[in-house]
């Protein structure tokens, strides 16, 4: 027997040091391509696979974020005769910089297509006016107003008026609150490496939920999803704030357009 | 991962160049323990801890940095890498004191008032020490009063501001303002960072670049260091 401490063993991968690499740069250019994705969008749009020109004439497409769907759907339940939804992923939550040009190609397509009139059911999402860029560019179409989601539910105005004592809160909606495992747990690999739950929720003191429904079982996940966090919890009502207020318009406008 | 791609590895068997890669290489896949192991066999080797950190730990930051850049990393995985690069940091610090290893200037950093978020800004923080900066990270929701009073103590080249909010990001120009109103605004570099910021956002509050990840501000910021020794060396 011996004192000397037996050298540490350890993993490598036979394939060399690179080729996690490769597999990741693989794995990329697969998403890239992927359903749903700005270069898949764009290719479809010119494809066969798009549909015929002017198949929707005189129609008006509301372009979303995957996440508003539910909410999107209900608000224009009384206008499907004249309105469609085409929702983008909602994990470019996660991947802000995929937004704007996603966001594009489904607007040409959208053109191609015939709709006389298109709304981008988004805020600003953390795309820093890229996204605000490419709609002046496609010209002109309207957005949702603010910097994102948590500002038009809980209604821009109050929001903004309250940042200074939400610096510290973390916002889940209803749908982020229903998606927590997959899109923020998962997400971010917290259920792998929990010390990364210090190193991104460690400046929050409170998660706060916006809730869109009055649901007790939505409610205690959100209960779950702040304990996981360490962080206080706190349920704020606030409906569908402006989001009702710009669908409604929207709905109005293209249903009066409609009818001439 | 299957068995057959895999086997048991000694990381003392490794010659220096197969080391720093294994180094680099553990450091992608963000796997602590492994990456301070190896910085440690390396000061056993005699290897000088400026060396460890430039050769081995900022180039496989780089490396990350990229990936992170060409959408092939995500934010998990960079800050995985993050935190093992830190660790071999808390082994390297006290050495590069200790050692007198050259400093190319000094940084003062923050998120800016009413902003807590600090991932990107600590990168940003920790790649510039690797590229042998002072860095003094005045932490998150920091107000003007308080980077002037850093700019005032600490009298660095470089001063680095980060936000992440779009409601946030205008204090920068509160802070590059009461510089000018103290008359400091021509002794710092100013650089600016943060996902919603862009380079015109950048130009309309005054500062002197906007960088988009860490690998740039620390090129941007030796850039202007080597500008500012040409014309010290010119005048």
């Amino acid at each position: 027997m011996t004192n000397e401490p037996a050298p540490r063993k350890r993993r490598r991968r036979h394939a060399g040091p690179s080729a996690l690499r490769e597999q990741r740069r693989a794995a990329a250019r697969h998403r890239a391509h992927a359903p749903g994705t700005g270069k898949a969008l764009a290719k479809q749009a010119g494809s066969s696979k798009a549909l015929e020109k002017g198949a929707k004439s005189g129609r008006s497409l509301i372009i979303a974020c995957g996440a508003l769907a539910r909410d999107i759907l209900f608000l224009i339940r009384q206008h499907r005769d004249h309105i469609d939804l085409h929702c983008l992923p909602a994990e470019w939550h996660n991947t802000p910089q995929r937004i704007p040009e996603g966001v594009r190609a489904r607007i040409r397509q959208a053109k191609e297509e015939g709709y006389a009139r298109i709304f981008v059911a988004y805020g600003d999402c953390g795309t820093g006016g890229a996204l605000d860029a490419v709609l002046g560019e496609e010209g002109g179409i309207s957005r949702l107003p603010g910097p994102h989601c948590y500002a038009f539910y809980t209604g821009v105005e109050n929001f903004m008026r309250h940042l200074e004592r939400d610096a510290r809160s973390y916002f889940l909606t209803d749908y982020l609150v229903r998606h927590f495992d997959s899109l923020i747990v998962k997400g971010l690999k917290l259920d792998t490496h929990p010390e990364l739950i210090e190193t991104c929720f460690g400046n929050y003191d409170t998660l706060v939920h916006l809730a869109q429904d009055d649901d007790p079982a939505l409610e205690r996940k959100a209960q779950e999803a702040a304990r996981f966090l360490n962080l206080a919890y706190e349920r704020r009502y606030v409906g569908h704030g402006d989001l009702a207020t710009a669908i409604e318009r929207f709905a109005g406008e293209t249903s009066s357009k409609a009818e001439e | 991962m299957s068995d057959a791609e895999e086997d048991d590895l000694d990381l003392r068997e490794l010659d220096d160049d197969e080391l720093v890669e294994q180094i680099q290489d553990d450091l992608y896949d963000g796997l602590k323990d492994e990456v301070v192991e190896g910085v440690e066999i390396l000061l056993e080797r005699g290897w000088k801890p400026y060396d460890i950190m430039t050769k081995a730990l900022v180039g496989g930051m780089d490396i990350v940095g990229k990936d992170f850049g060409d959408g092939i990393l995500f934010v998990p995985e960079v800050l995985l890498s993050a935190n093992a690069m830190k660790a071999a940091m808390d082994v390297l610090r006290p050495l590069l004191a200790e050692t007198g290893a050259e400093r190319i200037g000094t940084m003062v950093i923050g998120t800016v008032k009413g902003d807590i978020h600090d991932i990107g800004k600590n990168i940003v923080a920790m790649m510039m020490e690797g590229a042998g900066f002072d860095v003094i990270n005045l932490g998150i929701n920091v107000d003007a009063d308080q980077f002037i009073t850093a700019v005032k103590e600490h009298k660095p080249d470089i001063l680095g501001m980060s936000a992440l909010l779009t409601t946030t990001m205008p204090y920068m120009k509160t802070v590059i303002e009461a510089l000018a109103e103290e008359g400091l605004r021509d002794d710092v570099v100013v650089l600016v960072g943060g996902a919603p910021l862009n380079a015109d956002f950048g130009k309309a509050i005054g500062a002197d670049a906007y960088c988009k990840d860490a690998a740039e501000a620390v090129q941007t910021a030796k850039a202007f260091m080597q500008r500012r020794h040409n014309r010290r060396a010119s005048a």
